[in-house]
């Protein structure tokens, strides 16, 4: 179950961030900004020939005692953090994996809507509805 | 009154009777089947439940947080009827707290219904005297059914019933009428215990609903007073025939939203692009949020690109929209383009009249054509001003006097071409749903069917986003076509046609002046002949000799004679030769424009004098014969020539002042230029050591 779930443009500014229990946001709007730096360097890392081939989910970016962090990183550098409780022990690899699909494929929903400007932070309810039930989907 | 199991937050939880059944029931119904420990309801099925109960989702964290379902992982009986009962106190409008279900509430209210249809219906928290929390947006839609829902639910509470029965009553109610609806398809398991106590009902209304029938006959409980009151309020459920559903579109909406699609997009069967819907729909001022939200509402593909019924569907969401009527959160089933398409597609035969028009026409033709058909249509409506005027308003609503005057008011205001029109079209178009639209309607939503439409949607989007070529090649194709919107000038038939004529009227003006320039060659055989024929007839003579003068001073320009009165003779004729000289100086700067003009003012000067000598003379003047044809002009002519030869003059030297200013700044840079190179060059060699 996530705990947060955040998509960062390309600058580097949240276009999206939510989180679930919301006394800590804080915390987790920390915890994302940071994770940001361990995308740069898990995308420098893979070198320039491997940057067409790269592969969007980048897996467990870093795991603290609480929580897992795992990142996803679109072609057009638009990322997506997920932040996880770790007691959550069921939640598997695959399955963070079809939890960015979804994500990806909202965020695209989001962005045929003519009336959405790239760069805009995300009102669509559609996309919120989405994360609430990827959100909830193990409460 | 039964004490439910303590939850972990060490609560005390009271229910009713109904609370615990209603709780039971709910419980088993989360529970999967075998599988895992039997206390403990599916995480999934609990938060579909949740969701159900239509609270924002902070809400509903909060909720399981409280229950503590969050803290031990899992929810079990406990968690789960605290949570239900946390729902209720939260649909009640009470705080999310602990406390708030020490009380005596209703029960939660799950449905996939809009909550149009529970607020509609009343509330049960409307009986306790609680204000409930109304969600903004379906405040307005309420106000008209509130009182008659609370009066008839106060009636039906006269008999003798428990307070907490009647609470039961109201939220079948709407569940009876969700399930009513005339959708006898399959429901999602969340609605199906629900529905079962409330046959009952169902069974009195028979007559009425169609598809009630789906469900079996069961004895009717004590809310059998109630059935009767439902039967007053009830619509007809007939599902063919919904005339006050606000989210069914009408037979003159549906063409109305054609033509609309036609203007943009010719193609019945092609898509809007999202630029050009985008640049539509914001005419409608609606603010930007709820655009998005329409257009994530209707295009169901989510391709970026609107067919026809979800165009139909989007307008329709923008006109309900202005109209005050709030946005759904989901799609209504009615609006849905596989309900739409067939409806939307069939008048495409009735307007055969402009399909048979070849695609290569334009488009301005097209809307002509079409507007002339509307025109013969339209008949005079003094109340179309007002709904010209009130677009930009969100009014209430306008009565129109008939779905057809407004009809025709629209296409009175289409035929104003200008985009503001356009807009105003929504409005009138706007005015005939508060015609169509009782207080009264309900929703048809079924949230089952839009998920397997969302499903079904997906996949399809995916594949036209990625792999299907020829759809990509048709929407690379079709999109950029579609012809510019018909520009204000012309989208009447006479106006193009006045355009025309003007056009031609122009040139036929300055055809007048064609003569001159072929004048200039027989120039030499005049000044030749001018000596010859200045021993002509007397009126003629003077005439020629101050003509061959003209000729043979370069400089001199008969421009002053056109002020003159037309009926020249010899002695103003020599006056002008006198006073031409200071139309010298204006004349000589560019020197090939005075001299056509010269031959216009003396072709007018001519003409002007031979109007009066008979037409033989000027016929013996072969070289004034190119001038002869033109013996039209008359002053009023020579004065406009004249006032336009003195404005291009005007010009010329305001424009010659700017070039020469010009030119001394272009030399000044050029200046400072070299300054700077040469300073550049200074330092270059210092650098190259």
């Amino acid at each position: 179950m996530a705990v947060c779930i955040a998509v960062i443009a390309k600058e580097n500014y949240p276009l999206y961030i939510r989180s679930i229990p919301t006394e800590n946001e804080l915390k987790f709007h920390y915890t994302v900004h940071t994770s940001l730096d361990v995308v740069d360097e898990k995308i420098s890392a893979m070198g320039k020939a491997l940057v067409d081939q790269r592969e969007l989910y980048l897996g467990l970016l870093y795991p603290t005692e609480d929580y897992k962090v795992y990142g996803y990183m679109t072609n057009s550098k638009v990322k997506f953090v997920m932040v996880v409780d770790s007691s959550n022990t069921a939640l598997r690899d695959n399955e963070i994996r079809s939890m960015f699909r979804k994500l990806h494929n909202s965020y695209t929903d989001v962005m045929c809507n003519p009336f959405y400007n790239p760069g805009d932070c995300i009102h669509s309810r559609a996309f919120d509805n989405m994360v609430t039930s990827m959100m909830m989907q193990v409460c | 009154m039964e004490q439910g199991p303590a939850g972990a937050a060490g609560l005390r939880l009271l229910l009713s009777d109904a609370e615990q059944q209603r709780y039971s029931e709910l419980f088993a119904l989360c529970c999967p089947e075998g599988g895992s420990p039997a206390p403990a309801a599916g995480g999934s099925k609990v938060g579909d439940l949740f969701r159900a109960s239509q609270l924002p989702a902070d809400t509903l964290c909060q909720i399981t947080e409280l229950c503590g379902a969050k803290r031990v992982g899992y929810f079990g009986p406990a968690q789960f009827y605290v949570a239900l009962k946390l729902i209720a106190a939260a649909q009640s409008g009470l705080p999310v707290r602990i406390e708030s279900i020490k009380s005596e509430l209703p029960l939660p209210r799950f449905m996939a219904v809009k909550n149009d249809v529970e607020m509609r219906y009343g509330n049960a928290a409307e009986i306790h005297g609680v204000k409930f929390q109304i969600p903004p947006a379906t405040l307005e839609k309420n106000s008209f059914r509130k009182p008659d829902e609370g009066d008839k639910q106060q009636e039906t509470k006269s008999p003798p019933m428990s307070p907490m029965c009647s609470p039961p009553a109201s939220p079948s109610n709407y569940q009876r009428i969700h399930l009513s609806y005339g959708y006898g398809k399959p429901r999602s398991g969340l609605e199906q215990p629900h529905g079962v106590p409330y046959e009952a009902r169902h069974a009195t209304h028979q007559q009425e609903g169609p598809a009630i029938g789906n469900y079996g006959s069961k004895s009717a409980l004590v809310h059998s007073s109630l059935s009767q009151a439902l039967a007053a309020e009830k619509e007809p459920h007939d599902s063919s025939n919904y005339p006050d559903d606000p989210w069914r579109i009408t037979e003159e909406q549906q063409e109305y939203y054609i033509n609309q699609f036609k203007s943009l997009q010719p193609d019945l069967h092609s898509f809007i692009s999202g630029s050009v819907a985008k640049n539509f729909f914001t005419k409608s001022k609606l603010p930007i949020p709820e655009l998005s939200h329409i257009w994530e509402l209707s295009d169901v593909d989510c391709d970026g690109a609107l067919t026809l019924p979800e165009f139909c569907a989007a307008f329709h969401l923008i006109v309900a929209r202005k109209n005050g009527y709030p946005l759904p959160d989901v799609l209504p089933e009615t609006l849905l383009p596989d309900y739409l398409a067939p409806a939307s597609l069939k008048p495409k035969c009735d307007c055969a009249l402009l399909d048979s028009y070849p695609e290569s026409l334009p488009v301005s033709q097209q809307t002509r054509d079409f507007n002339r058909t509307e025109l013969e249509t339209v008949h005079e409506d003094p109340t179309s001003s007002e709904p010209l005027i009130l677009f930009d308003v969100a009014t209430s609503v306008v009565e129109p006097t008939s779905v057809v005057e407004v009809l025709d008011n629209s296409a009175l205001t289409q035929d104003a071409i200008s985009d503001d029109n356009q807009a105003l079209n929504i409005s009138t178009a706007a005015k005939t749903i508060p015609k169509d639209f009782k207080p009264c309607q309900y929703w048809s939503v079924k949230t089952v069917a839009q998920e397997l439409n969302t499903l079904k949607a997906r996949p399809r989007s995916r594949s036209y986003s990625s792999t299907s070529i020829e759809d990509a090649v048709k929407r690379g194709e079709e999109p950029p076509t579609p012809p510019p919107r018909p520009q204000k000038s012309h989208s009447r038939a006479s106006s193009l046609d006045l355009n025309k004529i003007f056009q031609q009227s122009t040139q036929a003006v300055k055809s007048v002046w064609l003569p001159p320039p072929p004048a200039l060659p027989p120039r030499p055989l005049v000044s030749q002949q001018g000596p010859h024929h200045a021993t002509n007839t007397e009126p003629a003579a003077p005439a020629k000799s101050s003509y061959v003068e003209f000729r043979l001073q370069e400089q001199t320009k008969q421009v002053s004679e056109i002020e003159l009165h037309p009926q020249m003779n010899r002695v103003p004729s020599q006056t002008e030769e006198s006073s031409p000289t200071k139309k010298e100086i204006l004349l000589t700067q560019p020197p090939s424009k005075p001299i056509r003009r010269k031959f216009r003012p003396e072709n007018q000067m001519l003409e002007s004098q031979e109007l009066t000598p008979s037409l033989s003379v000027t016929s013996s003047l072969p070289a004034v014969k190119p001038h002869l044809p033109v013996q039209k002009p008359s002053s009023k002519q020579k004065k406009a020539i004249q006032t336009a030869i003195r404005k291009n003059k005007e010009a010329n030297a305001v424009l010659a002042r700017l070039n020469s200013e010009l030119q001394q700044q272009l030399k000044e840079v050029h200046k400072e230029r070299i300054a700077l190179e040469s300073q550049l060059e200074q330092f270059r060699p210092v650098t190259v050591l």
